[in-house]
């Protein structure tokens, strides 16, 4: 099944689509951030259908917080395979040698090291002068204003005075040496379109997001799933609860929501009555105000 | 907090099929400081339901940091979104806003409204269908009222909305409205835009931003929201001749050659005749190609994958384009340029141009006239500054087609690149072709620049000698001439000075003189090396972008840049020509090193330091640099 010719999710499909090859015309060395999540699974499909019936002709690129739900990497390396893709998987090791983690070091420690850092290097290293990530603009308030190309230094750093005006659909993608480009072909989508396009075009998802009774624990007002042995019980036993995802991550950094929704007309339809925004889930983003800006400039996605 | 329980299948099947139908708008809103954009935008994201809790709670956090309502909720900041802007209180850049009833999905620009940010109020106009100009009821139509309907204008907006902002400090007012209306469509008649509506509002409270308004019994018309969602924008984009630049030639094996792109207007079926525009060159579509399957048809905006029927030469950025309506091919045309950096414009400075998926040199030859966007008069301009618009002729290093951005806006913009910082510095409009560029075509000889070199046992080479004045180039250069012809090697000089007497007689040294100087000393030196010669140039050459753009004007390993790299405090020392002591007392205006930057080399084939050895030693080490570059044995 396919998007009706004619509607909005059609017009953003193919703005999502000249953007994709727009970044494999002209760039040397790009690569897909690939997260997992519902938004990648967008851009992975939009990718598919960008170059068709060659494959994208970047690799995919995954870092590896070792925190990820374990239903998420069982995805991830069933979907490539079945796609006949290349996917890079990186880890700091540097971190995972100093034993970084949510629960002992902190959500924010642990985003700059095991994220940020480890996201930095694997740019560095690999030499790549563009990635695609699946942010949008809805998403947040830094990010309404970020470009569909977003320049980085030589650091990755964003710096938001700095960024090239875009206009059109024509896209400056000349950089210097040691400078890169973040490209975002979700930009203009928004969450709801996000679900009816999956659910129109058939596109599978991580099933952490379809409601299913998981083992939770409530941590600071929010739900966590005891994923693995790692999740310090302190004695308590989690409860079995109707959960499902709207956002996934670091399964200590993800709250649930409680939600009887097993189908993705049910999540639609919850959708269209939720009282709260997708981000509300996502623990690093609360620590301060302003915090997704200063991730940002940091090299954060 | 349970799932749908008031949405029966089939209500979520209707709900659906709905979604599908919806159409799509982008619009702008432009308006001066404190005319309430942000506060507006705010409100309509409140009203249509799309601020989470989470969001509002934010926002009152916010407010009572921030906030300039006092008690109530700022809905201003739910849209203002970096922390530097929102310390200062005003919008910094475009953002970027998504709202969607069950007619359309709207994406907003918000763009901020003062003078210096022209640029942004551009780039949020590029995209988007129609324009919101907010003015606030008290102040009536102000001079920038009267620029951003022409940057709407001048973007090829067609439709504008004139949103009477704060209604209710003037008491609901019929006549002032009235009046404000009226001053509107007095000055906007010539913009000719095709629709025009003004709409009396009040943002902060809601008053005819979606539900009428009590307090306005007087106003019969359509709410902000009813009109946004059933004004007609849809252009008649499909009916417009057929138009695909090529993005991506797709080539998964011998058997499958495709040509990838976005279609900027018109449709296109299986079995139609198209051609390159630039070469003519002809075939028939054979398929439509895409992932869900070959299309009977495609048509504008779509995203697609053609197949021809026979092998032509097709590459990235040419247009396909039926035989019977072909765009115009040139290599100049004149346009409209709305300047977006804080480095001037020059003419016969070179920039990347970016018109389509083609990518050119450019530099503009001549700006006609600079357009004063608040009274819309023409003024003569040697150059253009940050935020400012010209009317510019504008050459390009090859032919491109391209339509004028009035009957095409996707085949008749383009971006400036600059080339050094590879900043975006400008954008442009193309207004029309020019003629003598499609009359004069370039003539091909049949001796050729290789025969002519190989004639004369050398291959030809451009040494560019760069360095302050009194730096020692003149001498060096001299001596690299001499030996190379002792040599018997062919060659010539082209000296800063001499030129200067003759051939750029006529320009002085301000910067924009200084680009064109080097300019038409490059153009030159470019055919001696056509002739076959060695050629030493010797300019101060100041800017990196000039001697840049030399370099691109030949083969690679054609142009070697030596830089002679004497200190400005032995240069004075030395004053060979008594300039620096002129310079130094103000006598002499625009002396480089003094009052004019230069800019050193960052990739000079060959540094030289001239403090230590002598003009003999390092006219030795050039020769040197070119036995071992293989230009001579």
């Amino acid at each position: 099944m396919a998007v009706d010719r004619g509607s909005h999710l059609k017009r953003l499909e193919d703005e999502s689509i000249h953007i994709i090859r727009e970044v494999a015309a002209e760039f040397r060395n790009p690569v897909m951030l690939y997260s997992i999540g519902k938004d990648s699974a967008v851009m992975l499909h939009l990718a598919m259908k960008a170059f068709y019936p060659s494959k994208p002709p970047f690799p995919l690129m995954h870092v590896d917080t070792t925190w990820k739900f374990r239903e998420m990497i069982e995805f991830r390396d069933r979907k490539v395979k079945e796609l006949g893709l290349d996917l890079i998987v990186h880890t700091n090791e540097e971190g995972v040698k100093a034993g970084v983690g949510p629960f002992t070091h902190g959500s924010s420690y642990h985003t700059q090291v095991m994220k940020t850092d480890a996201l930095k290097q694997a740019l560095t290293a690999h030499g790549f002068d563009a990635a695609f990530g699946g942010a949008r603009r809805d998403e947040e308030k830094s990010r309404a204003k970020e470009r569909v190309f977003s320049f980085r230094t030589q650091n990755h750093g964003w710096d938001p005075k700095n960024q090239r005006p875009e206009l059109w659909h024509l896209y400056n993608c000349r950089v210097a040496k040691g400078e890169s480009i973040r490209v975002f072909p979700l930009s203009n989508w928004t969450e709801l379109d996000i679900w009816q396009y999956i659910m129109m075009e058939g596109i599978e998802i991580v099933p952490l997001y379809f409601a299913k009774e998981r083992p939770v624990l409530e941590v600071d007002g929010q739900l966590l799933m005891v994923d693995d042995e790692r999740f310090p019980l302190d004695g308590r036993t989690p409860d079995m609860k109707m959960v499902r995802f709207r956002t996934l991550g670091c399964y200590p950094l993800t709250g649930a929501v409680e939600s009887p929704a097993a189908t993705l007309e049910e999540i639609v339809a919850e959708m269209l009555i939720a009282r709260t925004s997708e981000r509300s889930g996502r623990l690093i983003d609360k620590d301060e105000e302003a915090s997704m800006e200063k991730k940002k400039r940091e090299g954060y996605f | 907090m349970s799932v749908a329980e008031n949405l029966t299948p089939e209500a979520f099947s209707e709900y659906l099929a709905s979604q599908e139908r919806k159409s799509f708008l982008r619009f702008i809103t432009c308006g001066s400081v404190d005319d309430g954009k942000s506060t507006l935008i705010g409100r309509l994201l409140y009203e249509t339901k799309l601020i989470f809790e989470d969001q509002l709670a934010a926002i009152e956090r916010d407010s009572k940091k921030h906030g300039t309502t006092g008690e109530d909720i700022d809905l201003a900041l739910l849209v203002d979104g970096l922390e530097a802007e929102r310390q200062q209180g005003i919008t910094i850049d475009v953002a970027y806003r998504f709202f969607t009833t069950d007619k359309r999905k709207f994406i907003v620009a918000d763009t901020p409204g003062h003078e210096q940010y022209t640029r942004n109020m551009a780039t949020g106009a590029s995209t988007a269908d129609l324009a919101v100009l907010l003015v606030d009821a008290r102040n009536g139509i102000q001079v920038q009222t009267k620029r951003h309907a022409f940057l709407v204008s001048l973007l090829g907006i067609r439709h504008v909305v004139l949103a009477v902002n704060k209604i209710d400090l003037v008491d609901f007012s019929e006549e002032k409205f009235n009046e404000i209306k009226a001053a509107f469509e007095t000055f906007a008649h010539g913009f000719d835009f095709d629709t025009m509506q003004a709409i009396p509002i009040s943002a902060r409270y809601g008053e005819n931003v979606v539900g009428q308004s009590e307090k306005m019994p007087w106003y019969k018309g359509p709410t902000l929201l009813d009109y946004l969602e059933s004004v007609e924008v849809q252009s008649d984009l499909e009916d417009r001749p057929f138009r695909m630049s090529v993005q991506w030639v797709n080539r998964p094996n011998l058997n499958f050659r495709g040509f990838s792109g976005t279609i900027a207007s018109g449709k296109l079926r299986p079995g139609d005749p198209v051609v390159v525009a630039s070469s003519g060159k002809d075939a028939v579509v054979k398929r439509i190609v895409t992932m869900d399957g070959d299309l009977p048809e495609a048509v504008a905006s779509e995203a697609v994958t053609v197949v021809l029927d026979r092998e032509i030469d097709v590459s990235r950025g040419d247009i396909l384009v039926p035989p019977s309506h072909r765009p115009e091919v040139a290599d100049q045309f004149a346009a409209h340029i709305v300047w977006m950096a804080e480095d001037k414009l020059y003419p016969g400075r070179p920039y990347i141009l970016k018109i389509g998926n083609k990518t050119v040199s450019a530099q503009v030859t001549e700006i006609k006239h600079q357009i004063d966007v608040n009274t819309f008069d023409h003024l003569a301009a040697k150059e253009l500054h940050l935020n400012q618009v010209g009317f510019c002729n504008v050459s390009l290093s090859e032919p491109i087609a391209f339509d004028p951005y009035e009957a095409n806006r996707e085949t008749g913009a383009f971006i400036l690149v600059d080339r050094l910082t590879n900043a975006t510095v400008g954008a442009g409009m193309v207004w029309f072709a020019l003629r003598r560029a499609t009359n004069i075509h370039w003539q091909a000889t049949d001796v050729t620049k290789d025969s002519r070199a190989a004639m004369k046992g050398q291959k030809p080479a451009i040494l560019w000698f760069t360095g302050l004045s009194g730096s020692g180039k003149s001498t060096i250069g001299n001596l690299v001439e001499k030996k190379l012809s002792a040599m018997g090697r062919h060659t010539y000089i082209l000296d800063g000075d001499n030129v200067r007497h003759g051939l750029n007689r006529d320009l002085g040294f301000t910067d924009a003189d200084r680009v064109e100087n080097i300019r038409r000393v490059a153009e030159t030196a470019k055919l001696f090396v056509d002739a076959g010669l060695l050629v030493v140039v010797t300019f101060i050459s100041p800017f990196r972008s000039e001697r840049r753009m030399a370099r691109d004007l030949v083969e690679d390993g054609e142009f070697l840049e030596v830089y002679i790299d004497t200190p400005i405090e032995e240069c004075r020392r030395r004053d060979p020509k008594g300039l620096y002591k002129k310079a130094d007392s103000g006598q002499l205006k625009n002396f480089t090193g003094v009052d004019s930057p230069y800019e050193a080399p960052e990739g000079a084939e060959i540094s030289i330091d001239t403090t230590t050895g002598d003009p003999e030693m390092h006219a030795e080490r050039i020769v040197t640099l070119l036995k071992e570059r293989g230009i001579i044995d």
